[in-house]
């Protein structure tokens, strides 16, 4: 009897739930307007501030916020105030398209997201179906922009990245037997190996070995890193994030092996790594567009206000997605909207708009797109020393 | 010089998965179950052993003891909580309810610890050795991991063989309704195998993350499936079972990542698991248990 009764509340409950989440829907419905009645540009953020990546989604969500705060000070984008919401999605696709119903159920117009490329691609999927405006700071994998017209990239797509990292490593004489260690199940990762593989070979840079690991076998490199040696790589390009970078720093001072380490974006956020001996990434080369020591006057009074504000010191990817806001504020201006218009007229007008912006950023200047979703501007390597990141030049 | 290098890093491997496929093994072949939260017994020893030694400053051995004593007592919560309710269910029934602990358990670490990885301090400070001038280097954390392994089968090989409450583990193990009859406490027993298993756990924990230095809530989950195959691939039940499936899958894994390909070592390694168990279904060392009619 006592069960019984039990298993009926439970039944109960769980229909009620079922009411509470339609009740909701219907009252924030798609009525874009916020809790003071006014009419806003609802701009929606997805990125990891938990989980293996934390460190990326947490310097989005805090640089859209202040670039938001800043435009709205400003009077808005077209008179209009925008108002933003963040969700986090631990690098998960599954999680990620989660956050972004939700995000939906609130009305979004615009997105700026997500932070990683293998969430990023399930998102844009969805956005692509639903016709919403998609840019991310980040999400770097051509898998996010294939096939997709309305989602663009802040970032360099991976075949840039490992065009450029082959380019900058031939140039400036970094190396002559390389290794690589790439995540082989990870999209951002073999990507970016791929293309530094053909740019390497173009350039006459020579590969002596290459090896994999998948996410299942993410916390062994010995064997990997033995190998390198035995090949005697003086240099080991290491195109992943941060996590396995910390692990495979570790490891190779443990093997006594100490050829000059080259990162690329995935890298950048290696320092903030709780208990991570910091002296062990002294000299860890990465490819970035940003570094928070440049002297020109708006990384300056970026830095200082993130600083200010958040007590940490911004990363590329705050970058990226600070300059994501002002993007988008100039391509909407451009196209004369106001947030009365549909997401499908705000998409169709901005994938038109984007293409027409020269923008001058943290990231870069004369940022432009093609109709790929890919971004065109120079980008900067920057050296670890003394605990910091300081441009490589 | 290489495959040695090669050779030592599968063994220390191997040591890992040998001293955690021991939890699996030693509760399947006393309580007849599969205990899947075992994985999630070695991240929480190593997040205690981890907040003894960097967040409280403790020397490594103290904490070591430390997570030891609170993994047995965990060990044996979950099993009186648990599974001890489910004795007389189906093996279905208790399967499910294992895996549903070790979500219990991710899930409660994700909550506590939040899902940020940390950089494991190794808890043995030796440097290790160095032969042929550098050309062979042994690191300490591979040397210690295979010696304590070594060490914790012998002494529980003999525990098993020659002490009353080992022989008592060896009784329930084989016939548990006659083990009831000669008058053994087949509850206690059972409690006893889940507090051995859940006490190595925490020292699996702490020589897994000293090894592999990343620790998040997920940090079990894979090297448990591995010693978990292990155990299969030894003979589950058996002790020395562990040891060998333990040290072969350590090995083979790092060979066929050294030689082979390092994109497919798993496969490779699964694909070995299978031919074993296609010519002889019971693991190297299972016993063949006859049915009696």
């Amino acid at each position: 009897m006592k069960k019984k009764a039990l298993s009926l509340a439970l039944c109960a409950a769980m229909a009620a739930s079922l009411f509470v989440g339609c009740g909701n829907k219907g009252a924030e419905g798609s009525e874009n307007v916020d809790t003071s009645g006014e009419l806003t540009w609802r701009i929606g953020g997805i990125g990891p501030v938990t989980g293996g990546a934390a460190q990326y989604g947490q310097g989005v969500k805090n640089a859209i916020q202040l670039a938001v705060d800043e435009v709205n000070e400003a009077g808005g984008i077209n008179g209009y105030n925008i108002s933003f919401n963040f969700q986090d999605d631990e690098a998960d696709p599954q999680k990620a398209v989660n956050a972004y119903n939700t995000l939906k159920d609130w009305g979004m117009q615009i997105l700026e997201g997500t932070v990683t490329s293998g969430a990023c691609a399930a998102v844009s999927n969805e956005t692509y179906a639903d016709r919403i405006f998609q840019i991310t700071p980040s999400a770097s994998s051509t898998t996010v922009t294939e096939g997709h017209d309305n989602t663009f990239q802040i970032c360099f797509s991976d075949p840039n990245q490992g065009t450029v990292s082959a380019d900058y490593i031939a140039d400036n004489k970094l190396g002559t037997k390389i290794g690589v260690i790439y995540d082989s199940s990870d999209p951002y990762s073999s990507g970016v190996y791929q293309n530094f593989a053909a740019e390497a070979q173009a350039k006459g840079l020579e590969i002596v070995a290459a090896e994999a690991f998948t996410a299942d076998s993410k916390t062994d490199f010995t064997t990997q890193l033995q190998k390198c040696k035995d090949k005697d790589a003086d240099l080991l390009f290491l195109p992943f994030y941060y996590t396995e970078g910390s692990i495979v720093l570790t490891q190779a001072d443990k093997m006594g092996y100490a050829p000059t380490m080259f990162g690329v974006d995935g890298f950048d956020g290696l320092l903030g790594v709780e208990n991570f001996d910091v002296s062990l990434a002294e000299g860890v080369y990465l490819l970035t567009p940003f570094a928070a020591d440049a002297e020109d006057e708006a990384t300056k009074s970026f830095v200082s206000k993130y600083k200010e504000q958040f007590g940490d010191t911004p990363n590329q990817f705050a970058a990226d997605a600070y300059d994501g806001i002002y993007i988008l504020k100039e391509a909407i201006e451009a196209a004369n909207l106001t947030p009365e218009a549909s997401n499908e007229e705000i998409c169709d007008a901005l994938v038109a708009g984007i293409q027409n912006v020269d923008y001058n950023g943290l990231t870069g200047d004369n940022m432009t797109w093609n109709d790929l979703g890919e971004v065109s501007k120079a980008p900067k390597a920057v050296i670890i020393k003394d605990g910091g990141y300081v441009s490589a030049e | 010089m290489g495959f040695l290098t090669y050779l030592i890093n599968g063994l220390s491997l191997g040591s890992v998965y040998a001293i955690i496929a021991l939890g699996y093994t030693m509760v399947y072949g006393i309580a007849k179950m599969l205990n899947f939260a075992h994985g999630d017994v070695i991240m929480i020893g190593a997040y205690l052993v981890f907040m003894c030694t960097s967040n409280a400053g403790m020397p490594a051995i103290v904490s070591i003891v430390i997570a030891m004593g609170c993994c047995t007592i965990l060990g044996m919560i979950i099993e009186k909580i648990a599974y001890a309710p489910l004795r007389k269910a189906t093996n279905l029934a208790v399967l499910i309810t294992a895996i549903g602990v070790s979500y219990f358990l991710q899930n409660m670490a994700l909550l506590i610890f939040g899902s940020n990885p940390v950089s494991f301090t190794s808890v043995i400070p030796w440097e290790g050795l160095s032969f042929a001038g550098g050309q062979l280097k042994i690191t300490g954390n591979a040397l210690i991991t295979i010696v304590v392994c070594l060490v914790i089968m012998v002494v529980l090989m003999w525990f098993v063989k020659n002490t009353k409450p080992g022989q008592a583990m060896r009784a329930v193990s084989e016939d548990r309704d006659a083990a009831v009859l000669m008058g053994i406490n087949v509850n206690a027993t059972i409690s006893l195998t889940f507090a051995i298993g859940s006490g190595l756990a925490a020292i699996a924990g702490a020589l897994l993350c000293s090894s592999y230095p990343s620790l998040t809530p997920y940090t079990g989950s894979m090297p448990g499936i591995k010693a978990f195959t292990a155990a299969v691939f030894g003979g589950i039940g058996s002790i020395p079972g562990a040891l060998i499936g333990g040290l072969l899958l350590g090995i083979i894994e790092i060979l066929a990542k050294a030689y082979i390909s390092s994109q497919l070592a798993d496969a490779i390694v699964f694909a070995v698991l299978i031919i074993v168990l296609l010519v002889k279904p019971t693991g190297i060392l299972g016993k063949q248990i006859k049915e009696k009619v």
